[in-house]
């Protein structure tokens, strides 16, 4: 498939923005969607919209059908062992919480050590720094290499027999550096550790099979696939799901309720109280049948090239920074323009249709790290063209040209 | 590109090249209030003075785009000898020139006037409003 044939599924890429053509580099926050996702939502709420697993009748049974066979879309998305190992979410941030609230809080101690480094979104930080907090465990960070990569060498460093938990990033959301998932889940399992993962920006992009990987929690979000808001997904080895506290107690959950105690329904449905996210997980299966007939090697693919001819261009723009390594990256690209603020940076490219993040991305210490209180972020995703990347490039010119005659 | 001329007008961009009572009160002078956006890391600390009823003097330090840090610039420069009540006063009608309301034209606003092409970048108001929210706080951290 094309680029051009894949943008025509995307139909909110076709407008003006500010009386130029949108050039949407914002993915990393949220992908857009391409039809075929929209009209699974539309033929969902049309025609069968129901809720699932209680009813007898034909609606209720079609719902229930979709919902379920969605999940095993995602189980052979990311390859695991059964079904039953896929747990639907509201996204990376739900996921991330349950595991450190269900299920690390319960065995970690004082003594212990939980590992991360300072590169992870605040939803794979936060969680394991207040566990830590409340546990006494000692909160530890692999240092770093020069690029900001995350190396082997370093990693076995930073593990030691008292570590219980490692939570990391697949792709990082500010560097796009792509983390030795593989040989981190060897030497944490090497040391009795559990290992888990951030995949919000990896599954988007790149084959992720969890078996071959080995890690312990796999944790991502539909809306950066192509799917809807409020949809994700938490993939746990059996052993560990069974250990893990419900977090939501309620209807759909239960097995027997009696007056002073309940027991839970079998994986995955004892972490599904309430209503289910119905819509959003046939939007998730849609988007999954989406980009699997693209095949996630051609989107990675694509991608790289498009990237690496980004990377080319902006490393010629004099005064650009950019933070992260040079090669070997996903499809973040994390940039300061010289002394110009990263709002003004973006604001000057939305006037051109151009839409980026500025901020400090949810990664607050990163940003101390690198002492800096802001970046503007370019994310690039299977409908992003080298043009895209020109018009990028001409309207950073354009921000250099509008400010440096003051800020010089 | 008018728009955006709109929204970086020469006097903003001077405000931020060359920021008007720039720095911080010894804490026994008067009070040191931090605020910051979370949600895009800009921050500022506005140190107060209040004297009988009068803003005696404004300093503030921060870190942010131009508009944030002109904003604050231009608000320390407005407030400074007003009374408490004249400079909530002002602040109030900053924040409906950001809401893009109908203002009394026969007030002069002096510099501040340039923000007014903030409230047409939505994303950008609360860039601008952020010392002047450090002003209101202070005043009623002041009076209590």
């Amino acid at each position: 498939m094309n680029a051009k044939e894949i943008r025509s599924y995307f139909p909110i890429l076709d407008q003006q923005v500010n009386n130029h053509p949108l050039v949407y580099l914002d993915s990393a926050a949220t992908s857009q969607k391409p039809i075929q996702v929209i009209e699974a939502l539309e033929k969902y709420y049309k025609g069968y919209n129901s809720n699932v697993h209680r009813g007898v009748h034909t609606l209720g049974n079609l719902a229930t059908e979709a919902y379920e066979g969605a999940r095993e879309k995602v189980r052979a998305f990311i390859n695991a062992r059964e079904t039953a190992e896929i747990i639907y979410t509201r996204g990376t941030t739900t996921g991330l919480n349950m595991v450190a609230n269900g299920f690390a809080r319960a065995f970690l101690k004082e003594g212990d050590e939980i590992v991360t480094t300072v590169v992870e979104h605040h939803s794979n930080f936060i969680p394991w720094q207040q566990a830590a907090k409340a546990t006494g465990a000692t909160f530890k960070f692999i240092p770093l290499a020069d690029d900001g990569t995350v190396t082997v060498e370093a990693v076995r460093q930073t593990i030691t027999p008292n570590t219980k938990l490692v939570a990391i990033h697949h792709v990082s959301n500010v560097l796009g550096d792509i983390a030795p998932i593989k040989e981190i889940a060897e030497i944490a399992h090497q040391n009795g550790a559990i290992l888990v993962v951030d995949g919000a920006q990896s599954t988007p992009h790149m084959k992720v099979d969890v078996q071959d990987l080995d890690c312990d929690f796999y944790v991502f979000s539909g809306h950066k696939m192509c799917g809807p808001t409020g949809i994700g997904v938490l993939y746990g080895k059996r052993k560990w799901l069974e250990m893990m506290e419900p977090v939501e107690f309620g209807g759909e959950m239960i097995d027997f309720v009696d007056l002073y105690d309940s027991t839970w329904k079998e994986l995955p449905w004892k972490f599904e109280g309430g209503t289910p996210i119905i819509a959003g997980a046939i939007g998730l299966g849609a988007a999954i049948d989406f980009l699997s007939e693209i095949g996630l090697d051609e989107i990675a693919r694509h991608e790289k090239k498009v990237i690496g001819y980004a990377m080319e261009r902006l490393q010629q723009i004099e005064d650009l920074t950019i933070f992260g390594p040079l090669k070997e990256r996903s499809s973040v690209i994390t940039f300061n323009l010289g002394n110009v603020h990263p709002h003004d940076v973006a604001t000057v490219l939305d006037s051109e249709g151009i839409a980026v993040r500025a901020g400090h991305h949810c990664a607050q210490p990163l940003m101390k790290y690198y002492q800096v209180t802001a970046t503007a972020r370019a994310s690039f995703y299977l409908y992003n063209t080298e043009e895209d990347a020109d018009a990028l490039v001409a309207g950073l010119i354009k921000a250099k040209e509008f400010f440096g005659n003051v800020l010089s | 590109m008018s728009s955006l001329d709109d929204l970086y007008r020469r006097v903003i961009m001077d405000h931020y090249q060359k920021p008007r009572n720039r720095g911080k009160l010894e804490e026994w002078e008067g009070l040191v209030i931090n605020l910051n956006n979370p949600t895009c890391g800009d921050s500022i600390s506005l140190s107060l003075k209040v004297e009988d009823g009068r803003v005696a003097d404004a300093k503030f330090v921060g870190e942010g785009c131009s508009i944030s840090m002109s904003s604050a610039s231009m608000m320390t420069e407005a407030v400074k000898g007003k009374t408490v009540e004249e400079a909530l006063e002002l602040s109030h009608l900053f924040s409906e020139l950001m809401q893009g309301k109908e203002i009394d034209e026969s007030i002069d606003l002096g510099d501040i006037e340039a923000l007014r092409g903030v409230a047409k970048f939505p994303a950008r108001i609360k860039c601008a409003t952020l010392a002047w929210k450090a002003l209101e706080q202070g005043i009623k951290t002041g009076q209590s």
